[in-house]
C-alpha cells in the first residue's frame, strides 16, 4: 500500500468537496439526468444510486423520493445501487447521510426528468405545460381527459440528454403522496423467500471457494508451511498472505483449519487490565474542539465541583454473516462483487493492489449482512481479488466466525474525563471535557495488502470521529472540550455506528446526571434548565411524558434520561430507560425504553421506526454486554459465547415517538438513537441503586462492584 | 473422495456429490443452489443456517449431510407452495420484521416449527423458541410481533369465519 494519502482516506475528509459530504457534490460530477435514472420501455424506472443499502432499508426511502418527484408508482421503481460501471460516484455511504445527500441528488434528478417529460408531452399533446396533469407516469390534458400519453411512450427507450440544473420545480411537502408514507420495504419479500439477496448468494460460472489462513496475531510471519498437511486445495502464498483455494467450499474450510503453518509472532500487547490504565500515558496529538469563556477560573469559583472518568471498550460490529466477496480477475479486467460502502474508492484501492488501472476494475455492490460501519467487507474483496488473480479463476471467499471476530476493524476504546462546576443556584458555570481516542476513521488498508507487503498498517493521516458529540448543546458559559488523539491503539480500529458519538454522549449525559445529583435536582428539570432550543426541549418533554417520568416504580427499579443532538446539529433524540437491578448478582435488566426522535421531515415513518428500534436494541446490547477481550496478545472474544449480544429473552420493550417537522430538512436517522441509550441505562441504574457505573459494558460483575 | 448421497429437500429427492461428513449447509447452498440457509458461525450458535428436519429445527452448519439422508428437509424456499407464501412469511412481510434480513431465514424457520407444535404460544414461549437465533440489527420486537401475527393468520386459515 502506498504511503501517500490514498483515495480512500481522502474520501473521508469531511471538509473536502467529496460527494458524500455535500448535497450537490455528486450532481456536479454526474450532472445528467441519464446518470441517475432511465425510463424503460415497459414503464419501469431504473434508478442508479451511488449509495448502498447496508441493511437499513434505505433503498426503499430513496425509491420513494423518486416515485414522489417523478409521479410514478413505487412498484415500478427499480433500484440499482453501487456499481462502478453504472452508477454515479457518491463516495462512501456513511454518517447517516444517504437520505440527506443521496436523496437530494435523486430528488433533483427526478424533478428535472419530470420537467423534461412535461415539455415533450406539451409538444406531443399540443397543450401548454400548465394544462398538463401527471398521475402514475401518465400525462393527460386537464380539459381533454381522454387524451393521455405515458412516460414510456414519450421516451421510447431513449435517453434524456439533459442536465440537472437544480432549477426544476420540486413538489411541496403538503402535496406528498409517497414520501412520508410507511411504504413496505422493496427487498424483504426476496429475503423472506430465499431469493438471491446477499453477496453470499453470488455465484459465478467456474467459481472456486477459498479461505485465508490467518496468522494467530497481528504482524506474525509464517516461518514454514507444510503443504502436505492438506489435500484437495491449492495453497496460495504471497508474502505473509496465505490462502487455500478449492473446488468445494467444505474442502477450503477444512484445509484452512488443517494447514500446518509455523508462525513467528512479534506483537506483545499489555494485558487488558493494564492496558486501560495506560491509555492516558500514551503520546497524543491534541485538539481544542470547543473553547468558550474561562474554564479554570470558573471551576475555581464554583460552589460545587464534580469530576468523573468514563470508559468505552473496544467493540465489534459483529455482523451475523461473516464478510464475503466474489472476484473474477483476468489479465486485463476484473469484476468484484462485495458489500463495500463505497464502490468507487474501493475500485481504486483494488486496482492498486492488483496492479491494474482503475478503469479495468469493476466493483459491484451486493447487500451484505447488516454491518453498521467499516467491517471486513473490503478486506474480503481484497482477499477474493488476490486469490482470483493467483489462480486465474473466479473465487468466492467467506470469512469464518473466528476470523470475523479477530480481524474486523473494531470500534476503538476511549476514555473520557469531565470536570464541572456549579454555582449556588445549581447552574453549570464551567465544564472541562477531555477525551482520549484514536481516529475512528481508517482507510481500507486491506489486510491482504498488509500481509503481502509485510508492512504494518499505516497510522491514519487524519484524526476524526472521536470528538463527535464531545461538545454538548447545553448552555454553559465557560467550557472547554479537548480531544487527545492517539495514533493507533493496540487493535485494528475504524468506524462503527455513531463513531465517538456513543462514548462521548455516555460521558456527557452520565455527567449531567452526576451534576444534577450533586445539586439534588431532578435530572429532567436540570437538563431543561440548561437548554434554549425548542426542539431539544420538546424531545425531552415528550420522552419523559411517554415514560411516566416521576411516577413511582417497584423497589430495585429506576428510570434514567439522556438527551443529545447528533453531531450537535443533526437529529434530536431523548431516551428514557427503565431498568431493574438485581443487587445480589449485579444483573441489569432493561425493561422498557422510550425514545422521542426529531429528524426533521420524515420520509418513511415505518422505516424510520425500524431504524430507531434497531439503534435502541443494538446500543442496549453494546451497553450491557459487549467488549472485545484478549489475553497473551491474542483476541479471545472469538465466538457468540465470548462476544455475546442481546437475545430475545433480554430484549426490552421499546416505544418510539416520532416528531415530524415537514418544514425542516430530513436529517439522518441511522445513528442518533444509538448515542443516548448507554447513559440513559447508567442513569437508571443510579436511580435504582444509587450506584454509578462509569465503564461500558455494565456487566453483572462491574455493577456488583459499584454497589459495594 | 466425494460419494453420491440422496437427500430429500423441499419434497424432492436429490442425488448429491459429497463426502458424508460435509456439513448439510454446504450441500444445500452449493449443490442445490439454495439461498435461504446462510452461514453465520459454523458452531450452531446463531441460527442463520436453520432448516427443518422433519418437524425439528436443526442448524445445518455442523450437521453432517449423512445424518440428514433419512429425513425430510425443508428450507425457507420450501415453505411457500405453488408461489403462495406461507403464513409465517406473510406475517413477516406484514410486520416488516427485519432490517438487513440475514437472520430472517432462521427466524422464519424457527417460527414455523414453533407454531406447528404450539399454535398459541405465550410471549415467553416465543422468546424462548427464538433465543438461539441472533439478530444484530435489533429487529427483535418486529420479529416478536410477526410471530404473533403468524399465529393469527394460521387461526384464520384453520377457521376462516372465526367461529
Amino acid at each position: 500500500m502506498a504511503d501517500e494519502p490514498s483515495e480512500w482516506t481522502e474520501a473521508w475528509e469531511e471538509d473536502s468537496e467529496r460527494s458524500e459530504w455535500s448535497e450537490t457534490g455528486a450532481i456536479q460530477k454526474a450532472n445528467q439526468v441519464d446518470d441517475w435514472l432511465a425510463i424503460n420501455l415497459d414503464g419501469t424506472i431504473t434508478v442508479l444510486s451511488g449509495k448502498i443499502d447496508s441493511g437499513t432499508g434505505v433503498q426503499t426511502a430513496l425509491a420513494q423520493i423518486v416515485a414522489e418527484e417523478l409521479d410514478v408508482p413505487i412498484e415500478r421503481v427499480q433500484m440499482v445501487m453501487g456499481d462502478t460501471a453504472r452508477t454515479p460516484d457518491e463516495g462512501i455511504t456513511a454518517g447517516s447521510t444517504t437520505i440527506r445527500f443521496g436523496g437530494f441528488a435523486l430528488r433533483h434528478a427526478s424533478a428535472a426528468a419530470r420537467r423534461a417529460l412535461l415539455e415533450l408531452a406539451s409538444d406531443r399533446l399540443d397543450a401548454a405545460p400548465d394544462e398538463l396533469l401527471v398521475r402514475d407516469g401518465v400525462i393527460s390534458v386537464s380539459r381533454r381527459p381522454a387524451q393521455t400519453i405515458t412516460y414510456a411512450e414519450l421516451m421510447g427507450g431513449k435517453r434524456f440528454n439533459r442536465a440537472i440544473t437544480l432549477q426544476a420545480p420540486l413538489k411541496q411537502p403538503e402535496d406528498y403522496r409517497v414520501v412520508g408514507k410507511p411504504i413496505p420495504r422493496l427487498d424483504l419479500p426476496r429475503k423472506f423467500t430465499g431469493a438471491p439477496s446477499f453477496v453470499h448468494d453470488v455465484r459465478v460460472p467456474g467459481m472456486l471457494h477459498a479461505r485465508v489462513v490467518r496468522p494467530p496475531s497481528a504482524g506474525a510471519e509464517p516461518v514454514s508451511i507444510d503443504e502436505t498437511s492438506v489435500r484437495d486445495v491449492r495453497v496460495v502464498r504471497a508474502g505473509n498472505f496465505i490462502g487455500v483455494v478449492a473446488e468445494r467450499e467444505e474442502q477450503a474450510v477444512r484445509a484452512a483449519k488443517q494447514l500446518k503453518v509455523e508462525w513467528r509472532e512479534t506483537v506483545r500487547w499489555p494485558e487488558m487490565d493494564k492496558f486501560y490504565n495506560s491509555i492516558r500515558r500514551r503520546a497524543t496529538s491534541d485538539d481544542i474542539v470547543r473553547q468558550e469563556g474561562k474554564v479554570e477560573s470558573a471551576l475555581r469559583k464554583a460552589a460545587v465541583r464534580v469530576r468523573a472518568r468514563y470508559r468505552q471498550p473496544f467493540q465489534a460490529h459483529a455482523a451475523i454473516g461473516p464478510s464475503c466477496a466474489v472476484a473474477d480477475v483476468q489479465t486485463d479486467r476484473a469484476v468484484i462483487w462485495c458489500s463495500t460502502r463505497g464502490v468507487y474508492p474501493l475500485r481504486d484501492e483494488l486496482a492498486d493492489l492488483l496492479q491494474m488501472r482503475p478503469d479495468q476494475v469493476r466493483v459491484i455492490f451486493v447487500e451484505g449482512s447488516g454491518s453498521y460501519g467499516h467491517t471486513g467487507s473490503e478486506d474480503a474483496a481484497a482477499d477474493a481479488a488476490v486469490l482470483s488473480q493467483a489462480v486465474g479463476r473466479p473465487v468466492r471467499v467467506q470469512w469464518s466466525r473466528e476470523d470475523e471476530f479477530a480481524w474486523e476493524p473494531f470500534a476503538p476504546a476511549m476514555e473520557m474525563e469531565v470536570r464541572g462546576g456549579l454555582d449556588k443556584q445549581g447552574h453549570v458555570i464551567a465544564l472541562a471535557y477531555d477525551v482520549w481516542t484514536p481516529s475512528h476513521i481508517a482507510g481500507a488498508q486491506f489486510l491482504a495488502g498488509q500481509l503481502i507487503t509485510g508492512q504494518p498498517p499505516q497510522p491514519p493521516e487524519w484524526f476524526g470521529g472521536g470528538d463527535r458529540n464531545a461538545p454538548t448543546n447545553y448552555r454553559i458559559p465557560n467550557q472547554r472540550v479537548r480531544a487527545h488523539w492517539l495514533s493507533g491503539l493496540l487493535l485494528r480500529t475504524s468506524s462503527m455506528r455513531s463513531l465517538g458519538g456513543a462514548a462521548n454522549t455516555f460521558a456527557n449525559e452520565s455527567f449531567m446526571d452526576e451534576l444534577a445529583a450533586a445539586t439534588k435536582s431532578d435530572p429532567l428539570e436540570f437538563r431543561l434548565g440548561h437548554l434554549d432550543d425548542p426542539r431539544a426541549i420538546e424531545v425531552l418533554k415528550i420522552a419523559a411524558q411517554n415514560a411516566n417520568w416521576g411516577a413511582a416504580l417497584p423497589p430495585g427499579e429506576g428510570r434514567g434520561i439522556a438527551f443529545a443532538q447528533y453531531e450537535n446539529e443533526e437529529a434530536y433524540v431523548a431516551t428514557v430507560a427503565q431498568v431493574h437491578v438485581d443487587t445480589k448478582s449485579g444483573e441489569v435488566r432493561v425493561k422498557r425504553i422510550v425514545v422521542a426522535h426529531d429528524c426533521g421531515l420524515i420520509i418513511n415513518p415505518d422505516g424510520l421506526r425500524n431504524q430507531i428500534e434497531g439503534n435502541v436494541i443494538q446500543s442496549t446490547s453494546r451497553a450491557l454486554k459487549e467488549q472485545v477481550t484478549w489475553a497473551n496478545s491474542h483476541i479471545t472474544s472469538l465466538d457468540w459465547d465470548s462476544y455475546s449480544i442481546l437475545k430475545f429473552s433480554e430484549t426490552p420493550d421499546v416505544e418510539v415517538v416520532l416528531i415530524n417537522h415537514p418544514d425542516q430538512p430530513a436529517t439522518g436517522a441511522g445513528e442518533p438513537a444509538t448515542i443516548t441509550t448507554a447513559p440513559a441505562i447508567a442513569n437508571a441504574i443510579f436511580a435504582a441503586t444509587g450506584a454509578r457505573v462509569r465503564e461500558i459494558p455494565f456487566t453483572p460483575q462491574r455493577v456488583r462492584a459499584t454497589l459495594t | 473422495m466425494a460419494g453420491e448421497l440422496t437427500i430429500t429437500v423441499n419434497a424432492k429427492p436429490h442425488r448429491v456429490e459429497a463426502t458424508p461428513d460435509t456439513p448439510l449447509l454446504y450441500v444445500l447452498r452449493n449443490e442445490l443452489g439454495l439461498n435461504g440457509p446462510q452461514f453465520g458461525c459454523g458452531s450452531e450458535s446463531c441460527g442463520a443456517c436453520t432448516v427443518l428436519l422433519g418437524s425439528k429445527v436443526v442448524k445445518s452448519c455442523k450437521l453432517p449431510v449423512s445424518e440428514a439422508t433419512g429425513g425430510v428437509i425443508t428450507t425457507l424456499e420450501g415453505l411457500s407452495e405453488d408461489g403462495e407464501l406461507h403464513p409465517v412469511q406473510r406475517a413477516f412481510i406484514e410486520e416488516q420484521a427485519a432490517q438487513c434480513g440475514y437472520c430472517s431465514n432462521g427466524m422464519i424457520m424457527a417460527t414455523a416449527a414453533l407454531l406447528a407444535k404450539n399454535p398459541h404460544p405465550t410471549d415467553e414461549q416465543i422468546r424462548e423458541a427464538l433465543d438461539d437465533n441472533l439478530c444484530r440489527c435489533g429487529a427483535h420486537l418486529r420479529i416478536l410481533r410477526a410471530v404473533r401475527r403468524a399465529a393469527e393468520l394460521f387461526d384464520k386459515e384453520r377457521d376462516p369465519d372465526g367461529r
